[in-house]
């Protein structure tokens, strides 16, 4: 069980660290086919699936394939022309994930509930552990009775008779006003 | 053009928006200490004529149409059609669409507008060749 929470935790924090290093919410940023694992290059334009900027730095897909090389040279003529799978393939060249596809709901909401509710169990554990093993007894002074004669003295002593405790207390008949 | 019709940002919304479905909106001016407001035609001629311009090349098509998206409004058809246009121009039937998939996406909860810039649009669109992401069939995942 624990393997496992580490496992949950680790894979909850290195994914919010890289959700981090993006823009995209919903997605980590596409930076082309086969590039996620190699460090991505900043100073160079970017490729980004975001709502609002609908035509990225740069298109998605910088190496083609001779398809895609000769579907291009294909859209430089009329585009009526063109298949419907010719013109999802040139969209898909430049484009990672349609608008629909970027704006997905994602479960990620139940990951981060789930990884919450951990560390407070945790904590919870960390506390009731501190109670049991670090606190100190409870003083007698919490006592009802050592209360009751702590209470009863200060009445005696007139602590705060103008506005304070005393005042509140009606000394002939014994009881609070 | 179609402006956000149920928020008044306080940087000041101008008008709201005007639509077939009439949204009767109040008129919210901008306030500037001097100068005067731009018009809502004024905004619209300044768009179609920089998307016009014969030798746009994709860095300010993109620059534009990033801009323009980042507006508190949907541009009107006029705007889109320069813009179809000039993607056109530099051979890129890609950015067409997804400038079409963007003003939808920009339209949020008003449905109905979308349908309509495609319904103005729609000659452009067949005398170019661009097809909808509807009759691709990308709209849905």
């Amino acid at each position: 069980m624990l393997r496992f929470t580490a496992g949950r935790v680790g894979s909850l924090l290195t994914r919010r660290a890289t959700a981090a290093l993006t823009t995209s919410s919903a997605r980590m940023a596409s930076h082309g086919p086969g590039t996620e694992t190699s460090p991505v290059d900043v100073s160079q334009p970017m490729y980004i699936d975001r709502a609002d900027i609908p035509l990225p730095d740069r298109p998605y897909k910088d190496v083609l394939t001779e398809v895609e090389r000769s579907l291009k040279e294909k859209e430089k003529g009329p585009w009526g022309q063109l298949s419907k799978e010719e013109k999802i393939a040139l969209y898909r060249i430049t484009f990672c994930q349609t608008y629909p596809e970027m704006n997905q709901k994602s479960e990620e909401w139940k990951t981060v509930l789930g990884g919450i509710f951990i560390f407070l169990g945790f904590s919870g554990l960390l506390v009731w552990w501190q109670k049991v093993y670090v606190c100190p007894p409870r003083p007698r002074t919490f006592d009802e009775d050592w209360q009751a004669q702590q209470l009863q003295r200060m009445l005696d002593m007139r602590v705060g008779p103008v506005h304070g405790l005393s005042s509140h207390w009606d000394y002939e008949k014994g009881q609070w006003k | 053009m179609f402006r956000a019709v149920f928020r008044l940002s306080a940087s000041g919304a101008r008008s709201l928006a005007r639509s077939r479905s009439c949204y009767s909106a109040p008129l919210a001016s901008r306030c500037y200490s001097h100068g005067r407001a731009e018009t809502e035609e004024e905004f619209d001629s300044r768009w179609v004529t920089y998307f016009s311009k014969p030798d746009l090349d994709a860095w300010e098509l993109k620059k534009g149409m990033n801009t323009l998206i980042g507006y508190d409004l949907v541009p009107e058809a006029k705007i889109l059609d320069s813009a179809l246009r000039a993607c056109r121009r530099l051979n890129d039937l890609a950015s067409a669409i997804r400038i079409l998939e963007a003003v939808k996406n920009k339209a949020g909860p008003h449905k109905d507008i979308y349908p309509y810039l495609i319904q103005e649009l729609k000659p452009t669109l067949s005398e170019l060749g661009i097809s909808t992401p509807e009759e691709l069939g990308i709209d849905k995942i």
